[in-house]
C-alpha cells in the first residue's frame, strides 16, 4: 500500500459517499420530474422535505475528490478535465442549476407559476447532472480517452460519447432514483410510502436493465473494466454480493421492510461503484493514467492523507449530527420498529 | 477572442461572481447569530424575526456561492491544467482544508435553517457560530491559495517541474497574513454595508421599525468596525507588497522609476509607453512613507523590472485608486457613524445619515472586486508570480469563448434571479413584521 494507494481509496471512498448522499438527493429531483397520480404534490412535498437540510453538505463529497484528485494526482485532474472538458461543463450547469433552482422554489413560497418553472429546471437538472456522471465515469472507464504523458489530450473532444458511456449514463440516473425512492419509501407515511415503494421497485428492475446493457457493451468497448469485473480474484464474490443486495433490496421492498431495504439498497449501490473502482484499478483514466504516472510528490501525499484524517475527526460526528437531527432517533437502523412519520 | 483571452474572461466573471456569494458566505451568519443571541438573551422578539430572515438570504446566498464555488474548483483543471498540473500538489493542502471548512458550514447550515423547531436553543446558536466561524476558515484558506501564487514558496524548481515540495512551508507563503486579515475584513465591510443599505432605505419609508432598526445595528455595527480597521490591514499590505511583490507595488502606484523618497501618485492615468503617470495629485515621499513607513526610502520603479514582466499598469492603478477611494468613503462613513451612535446612544436614523448609507450600500462589494482585482491584474503576466505565465498555464481546448459565453448567460441570469427573489423576501417582510416570525418559520 502507497500513499498514492491509500489516496486513491479515499477517493474511491468519496465517490461512494457521494453516490449514496447526492446520488440518492439528484434521485429525489427525478421523482420530482415524475411524479404523478393523485399525490403527485405530496411526493414533491415529500422529496423537498427529504433533501432540503442535507443538499448542500452531500454535495461536498464532490469538491472533496475534486480537491483530493489535483492535489495527490495533479496529472489526472489536468488529463480529466482537458480530455472530458465538454461533459464537464454541462455537468456544471446541471449542478448549478439544480441547487439554485431547488433553494429558489424553496424558497419563494407563493405557490405559483414561477415557482412550477424553478421546480421544472430543478427536476430536469436533477436528470442531466447524474446523467453526465455516468457519462463521465463510463469515459474513464472505457479506455477511449488518450493523453500523452504530459497531460495533453490526445482524442477527440467528443471521445467521451458511445454507446457505451450512454449506457453507464442511464444506469446512474436509474441508480439514484432507485436509491431515492428506496430512501424516501422510510420517510413517507401511509398512501405515499406505498408510491414510492412501487417506484422503489419500478427503479430496481430499470437499474438491473440498464446494468445488463452496460455490462454487455463492455465487453467490446470497456475490456479492461470488463476484464477487471470478471477475471478478477475478487469479481464472483463481489458478483454475488452485490446481487444479494439486489435481491434483498427487492425481497425487503416486497415485505415492507423499509430500513431493510433502504440497506440493502444503498449496500447495492455501494458495492456497485466499488467494483468500478476496483476493476479499472490501478488505472484513474484507462489506460493512460495510472495512480502512480498522476502522483504529485510523495511528501504531499502524506500530508493529505494526514489532514484528511484530521478532517475525518470532524466531519463524521458532525454528519452524523446532522442525519440525528433530520432522519430521525435512528437515522441508520435497518429495523421498522415503528412508523417513522416524519413528513 | 483568443483561447487565452476567453479562458480568463470565464475565469474572472466566475471568480468575480463567486466572490460576491463567497463574502456573504463569511458573513452573513455572523449578523444572523448576532440577530438570534441577541433575541435569546433580551428576548425581544425583532431579534428572532431579524435571524429568521437573515437565515433566510443567507440560505439562497449560500446555495449559489456552493454551487459557483464547484463551478471554480473544476475550472481551475477546466481553464488551467498546466498550472494545476504544476500547483495542484503545492497548494492542495488549504484547498483540502478548505473542502472540510465547507462540510462544515453545509452541515450546521443545514442544521440552523432547518432546525429551528427541532434542536434546542444552546445546539441552535451553536450551530450558527459554527457557520459563521467555518466560513472564515473557509475563506482563510482559500486566500492562503491565492497568497502562494502572488509569493510562491515551499518547492524548488528544476527545469519546470517542482521538486523538494514542502506543504506545510507552501501553505504559508510569505505575506499570507495581511492577506487574510485584509480579505476578512473586506467581507465583513462588503455584507456589513450592503445589508445596512438595504435596511436602511426601509427605514427611511418606516422610520419606527424596530425590526429595521435593530438590522442596520448590527450591520453597521459589523460592517463599520471592519470598515475602520481595514486602512491599518491595508497600511499591512501595502508594506508587505512592497518587500515581496515590487513589481504590483509599482504598477498599482504607477510608480515607474526607482527612487528615494517616492512620491504618492493619487489619481493619474499611467501610461507605460512613456513612463509616467500624467493628470496625478503627487505627494512628495508619500509612496516611501506608506510603503517603508520612512520618507527617504528607495521604492522600486517598474524601470528595474523586464518589460514583460510588467502588468497593465492603467488596469492595476485604477483598480487600485477604485478600492483605496471606497475604502476611504466607507471608513470615513463608519466613523460618521460611531460618532452619531455615541452621541445619541443608540443606532444613528437621521434622514441624511440613512441617505449616506443606502448610497454607500454597493460600494463595500465594488472596493472588494477592485481589490481583487489589483490582486490579480498586478500578477499578470504570471498565474505563479515570475514561476508560471498565465498563457503557459492555459487549456489546450479549443473554442474557449462559447463556454464563456454560456456561463456569462448562466451568472446573469442568477443573478437577477436571486435580486428578485431577494427583493421578494424583504418586500414581504413589511413594515412593522413583529408577529411575523411564526409565518416565517422553517420551511
Amino acid at each position: 500500500m502507497t500513499p498514492a494507494d491509500l489516496l486513491g481509496a479515499v477517493i474511491l471512498a468519496a465517490l461512494v459517499a457521494y453516490a449514496l448522499l447526492a446520488g440518492a438527493d439528484f434521485g429525489g429531483g427525478i421523482w420530482d420530474l415524475l411524479a404523478a397520480g393523485p399525490r403527485r404534490a405530496e411526493q414533491r412535498a415529500l422529496v423537498e422535505h427529504a433533501i432540503g437540510p442535507i443538499w448542500e453538505a452531500n454535495h461536498v463529497w464532490l469538491i472533496l475528490v475534486v480537491v483530493v484528485l489535483f492535489t495527490g494526482f495533479p496529472l489526472a485532474f489536468a488529463a480529466v478535465s482537458t480530455t472530458l472538458f465538454t461533459p464537464l461543463v454541462l455537468l456544471l450547469v446541471g449542478i448549478v442549476l439544480r441547487g439554485a433552482a431547488f433553494t429558489f422554489r424553496a424558497y419563494d413560497d407563493r405557490g405559483d407559476r414561477v415557482q412550477a418553472r424553478w421546480g421544472l429546471v430543478f427536476s430536469g437538472s436533477s436528470v442531466l447532472a447524474p446523467l453526465l456522471l455516468g457519462v463521465i465515469v463510463g469515459a474513464l472507464a472505457s479506455g477511449r480517452l488518450r493523453v500523452a504523458p504530459d497531460g495533453t489530450p490526445l482524442s477527440a473532444p467528443l471521445a467521451a460519447l458511445s454507446p457505451f458511456t450512454a449506457a453507464t449514463g442511464l444506469f446512474a440516473c436509474a441508480l439514484f432514483a432507485f436509491l431515492a425512492a428506496t430512501y424516501l419509501a422510510v420517510e413517507a407515511g401511509g398512501a405515499l410510502r406505498d408510491d414510492f415503494r412501487a417506484r422503489a421497485l419500478l427503479g430496481g428492475v430499470v437499474v438491473f436493465l440498464t446494468a445488463v446493457v452496460a455490462a454487455a457493451l463492455s465487453r467490446s468497448e470497456a475490456p479492461v473494466v470488463f476484464h477487471g469485473l470478471t477475471g478478477r480474484r475478487w469479481s464472483l464474490p463481489l458478483h454475488a454480493a452485490t446481487a444479494v443486495a439486489a435481491v434483498g433490496a427487492f425481497a425487503a421492498l416486497l415485505g415492507r421492510r423499509f430500513r431493510l431495504a433502504r440497506l440493502a439498497a444503498a449496500a447495492q449501490a455501494a458495492l456497485i461503484v466499488l467494483g468500478w473502482g476496483a476493476s479499472q484499478y490501478p488505472y484513474l483514466v484507462v489506460t493512460d493514467v495510472t495512480l502512480a504516472s498522476a502522483s504529485g510528490p510523495r511528501a504531499t501525499q502524506v500530508a493529505l492523507l494526514v489532514a484528511l484524517a484530521a478532517g475525518a475527526l470532524t466531519l463524521f460526528p458532525s454528519l452524523y449530527l446532522l442525519f440525528r437531527v433530520f432522519k430521525g432517533e435512528r437515522p441508520f437502523s435497518v429495523v421498522d420498529r415503528r412508523p417513522a412519520r416524519r413528513a | 477572442m483568443t483561447d487565452l483571452t476567453a479562458a480568463r474572461w470565464l475565469f474572472g466573471t466566475s471568480l468575480a461572481f463567486h466572490i460576491v456569494f463567497a463574502a456573504v458566505g463569511v458573513a452573513m451568519p455572523l449578523f444572523m447569530v448576532l440577530a438570534e443571541w441577541r433575541w435569546r438573551r433580551t428576548g425581544a422578539e425583532v431579534h428572532l424575526d431579524l435571524a429568521r430572515r437573515w437565515a433566510k438570504g443567507t440560505a439562497i446566498l449560500f446555495a449559489v456561492g456552493a454551487v459557483s464555488g464547484t463551478v471554480i474548483s473544476f475550472e481551475l483543471g477546466l481553464l488551467w491544467p498546466r498550472f494545476m498540473a504544476f500547483a495542484g500538489p503545492i497548494i492542495g493542502m488549504p484547498f483540502s482544508l478548505e473542502g472540510f471548512a465547507f462540510f462544515a458550514e453545509a452541515i450546521f447550515l443545514g442544521i440552523y435553517l432547518y432546525g429551528w423547531e427541532r434542536v434546542g436553543p444552546r445546539l441552535h446558536l451553536a450551530s450558527g457560530v459554527a457557520v459563521a466561524a467555518s466560513g472564515a476558515l473557509s475563506a482563510f484558506f482559500v486566500t492562503l491559495a491565492n497568497a502562494w501564487m502572488n509569493s510562491p514558496a515551499g518547492f524548488e524548481l528544476v527545469h519546470g517541474r517542482a521538486t523538494s515540495v514542502e506543504p506545510l512551508q507552501a501553505m504559508f507563503p510569505p505575506g499570507w497574513a495581511h492577506e487574510v486579515i485584509h480579505v476578512l475584513l473586506s467581507s465583513y465591510v462588503a455584507t456589513g454595508f450592503a445589508v445596512a443599505g438595504i435596511h436602511a432605505f426601509f427605514l427611511r419609508r418606516t422610520p419606527a421599525s424596530a425590526f429595521h432598526r435593530a438590522a442596520l445595528a448590527i450591520a453597521l455595527g459589523v460592517g463599520g468596525a471592519a470598515a475602520l480597521l481595514q486602512p491599518l490591514s491595508g497600511d499591512l499590505s501595502a508594506r508587505q507588497v512592497a518587500e515581496t511583490q515590487p513589481v504590483k507595488l509599482a504598477a498599482l502606484e504607477g510608480h515607474f522609476e526607482t527612487r528615494r523618497g517616492a512620491p504618492l501618485h493619487i489619481g493619474g492615468l499611467p501610461d507605460a509607453e512613456r513612463r509616467t503617470t500624467p493628470f496625478a495629485l503627487e505627494i512628495p515621499r508619500g509612496l516611501s512613507l506608506l510603503a517603508f513607513h520612512d520618507p527617504d526610502a528607495v521604492v522600486k520603479g517598474l524601470d528595474d523590472f523586464p518589460r514583460d514582466t510588467w502588468p497593465d499598469t492603467l488596469l492595476v492603478h485604477l483598480a487600485f485608486q477604485l478600492m483605496v477611494g471606497l475604502g476611504s468613503i466607507l471608513a470615513a462613513l463608519s466613523l460618521a457613524a460611531a460618532v452619531l451612535a455615541w452621541r445619541g446612544r443608540a443606532v444613528p436614523t437621521q434622514r441624511r445619515f440613512l441617505g449616506a448609507v443606502v448610497a454607500a450600500g454597493p460600494l463595500g462589494f465594488l472596493a472588494l472586486e477592485a481589490g481583487w482585482l489589483v490582486t490579480e491584474w498586478g500578477r499578470q503576466p504570471f498565474t505563479v508570480r515570475g514561476v508560471l505565465r498565465t498563457a503557459d498555464a492555459v487549456t489546450p481546448v479549443r473554442h474557449l469563448a462559447l463556454p464563456f459565453l454560456g456561463f456569462v448567460a448562466l451568472y446573469l441570469f442568477l443573478a437577477v434571479m436571486v435580486a428578485i427573489l431577494l427583493w421578494r423576501q424583504i418586500a414581504h417582510a413589511g413594515p412593522a413584521p413583529a408577529h411575523a416570525a411564526a409565518a416565517g418559520a422553517s420551511p
